[in-house]
């Protein structure tokens, strides 16, 4: 060997030592001298404080798969079966115990004057049919959505778990296809009748006065009072919420994680139980609890008495369209 | 009373995958359907842990608490079945799971995900089918369980890290090991399936 190779040898050498030598530092030894395979682990405990779940690598295309454990998930079964079902029972029950209670103490609250018998248009048949569309869908929505959340408790014990699972097949579809629907009909509700439901002044007036449930005081109103804007508004974002939370659980995963899938589900309970009291509250409003008010959305046309009584402002300015620019006329007493 | 449970040693578990290619081939499982996977922890860095993961057949399991039909359910040996005869394919299951082992065969309109599978334990099924008939098979897989013996995956497992057994048993197991080699990383997902963890 000359004495060229002997140094590019041993140049060489070292620096493969050195090489072989860098991970050995990796290996961490324990108090004994004696390696320790666990020291670099990092055990499921603090993991789990570090990240809400534990997550690794995995060879399989589904990317759901490469989540070892989400505890989370016993968090949401916690809120689905405990805090919703007893949450739900609360609202709704409680609704129905109230507009009971409202119907016993007011009563139906009648037209003062009694009928005038003359009738004048307040909704025209396209803004009943949007209504009707979003009514009659929110109606379905509501019973199948129910279903899911209840169905178990309340009708699987008398129909039997075939049968059960049958409806409940069912009724998860009916729910997927009529949300469409829904969503329709909201999105034209909200565009035909967003111009009269503008807060204003007079709301204030109709609050004061207690909102036409109090005998003797006249309480002022535009096309629609201060408990119709309220509903309106409230419905709107309802809607949009339970569409919205709707729409990613039925593309689930589809730019979603499991985390954003039970969120959606939690907004899309808790909004839909809320939205369903105000519904109440309103079907009771628009039938039971009010003399001709129903007619409004069933023929389109509600009598003069009972539109001086409740949307005297409204009123004037219809009949000031109708007889052009006469003093305003009053109605045939 | 036995109460059959799954132990997947991490620290011997070298990611072989041999228990994932014996469950799929024991209950022909279908493509794209993961009863069984092995998932590695920190991989390529110090530290690196592969755990088998499959339904751990939890106590209280929170998949059965929340299915909007009651198809599922624990047995008495404490394996969780399935009647895939009364499942709408909601996918809440697997919103529930720990553990994500529920799977669903179809991806179809508006998160139409077919009838849910998921690791048997290899007992067959929770439905109506006799135990260890071709229907049941055909259905859920095989019923291992009813002929006496424990799932494929911890049988087939080359470096015995993944236990499956009763779960006193495979407790004792697991601690002498670690007693006797003198390192564990633990039994990873015992506290959030089974509630209770094992002390060495």
């Amino acid at each position: 060997m000359t004495r060229f190779e002997g140094i590019r040898l041993f140049i060489v050498s070292v620096a493969l030592l050195i090489i072989a030598a860098v991970p050995a530092q990796a290996q961490k030894l324990g108090p004994d001298g004696a390696p320790n395979p666990t020291a670099s682990v990092t055990d499921q405990g603090t993991l789990l404080r570090q990240a809400p779940r534990i997550e690794g690598r995995i060879d399989i295309p589904d990317l759901k798969a490469s989540v070892l454990e989400q505890p989370a998930g016993r968090t949401w079964d916690y809120f689905h079966e405990v805090l919703l079902h007893w949450g739900a029972a609360v609202v709704i029950a409680g609704t129905i115990l109230l507009l009971g209670l409202a119907y016993l103490i007011i009563g139906r609250v009648r037209i003062a004057e009694g009928r005038s018998g003359h009738k004048i248009l307040r909704f025209k048949a396209f803004e009943r049919f949007s209504h009707w569309l979003t009514a009659i869908s929110f109606v379905v929505l509501g019973l199948t959505g129910l279903n899911i959340t209840f169905g178990k408790i309340v009708l699987l014990p008398l129909v039997g778990s075939d049968t059960f699972s049958d409806v409940a097949q069912a009724a998860k579809y009916v729910h997927n296809f009529t949300s469409f629907s829904f969503v329709a009909g909201l999105v034209l509700i909200s565009v035909i009748f967003f111009k009269d439901n503008f807060l204003a002044k007079v709301d204030i007036d109709w609050l004061k006065q207690g909102g036409g449930f109090i005998r003797n005081k006249h309480a002022p109103a535009g096309r629609f009072n201060l408990g119709e804007k309220l509903v309106f508004w409230f419905s709107l974002v309802a809607g949009v919420a339970v569409s919205a939370s709707g729409f990613l659980l039925l593309f689930p995963f589809y730019g979603t994680d499991i985390p954003e899938m039970q969120l959606a589900q939690v907004v899309h309970a808790v909004v839909a139980i809320l939205f369903i009291a105000l519904i109440l509250a309103h079907i009771y409003i628009g039938t039971l609890g009010m003399e001709g008010a129903f007619e409004a959305m069933a023929t389109g046309e509600v009598d003069l008495n009972w539109a001086k009584e409740h949307h005297d402002l409204w009123l004037a300015r219809r009949l000031k369209e109708d007889h052009g620019d006469e003093p305003a006329a009053t109605p045939a007493e | 009373m036995a109460r059959m449970k799954f132990l997947c040693d991490a620290d011997r578990c070298i990611e072989c995958n041999a228990c994932v290619t014996a469950c799929k081939n024991e209950n022909e499982v279908p493509w794209g359907i993961n009863r069984r996977r092995v998932v590695t922890i920190n991989d390529g860095k110090p530290g690196e842990r592969s755990v088998s993961m499959a339904c751990m057949h939890c106590t209280d399991a929170p998949c059965a608490a929340v299915c909007p039909v009651t198809c599922i359910y624990p047995t008495e040996d404490g394996i969780v079945l399935h009647n895939k005869d009364l499942c709408i394919g909601c996918g809440y299951c697997f919103y529930a799971c720990p553990f994500g082992a529920p799977q669903y065969p179809k991806v179809g309109n508006f998160g139409s995900r077919g009838k849910m599978d998921k690791c048997t334990y290899c007992a067959g099924g929770g439905g109506s089918e006799a135990a260890g008939s071709a229907e049941e098979f055909a259905k859920y897989g095989s019923n291992r369980f009813g002929e006496g013996k424990l799932p494929l995956c911890a049988e087939m497992c080359s470096t015995k890290s993944l236990l499956a057994g009763d779960s006193d048993v495979i407790a004792q197991i697991y601690k002498e090991r670690v007693l006797k080699r003198g390192y564990g990383s633990g039994a990873w997902g015992w506290m959030t399936a089974y509630r209770e963890d094992i002390k060495v």
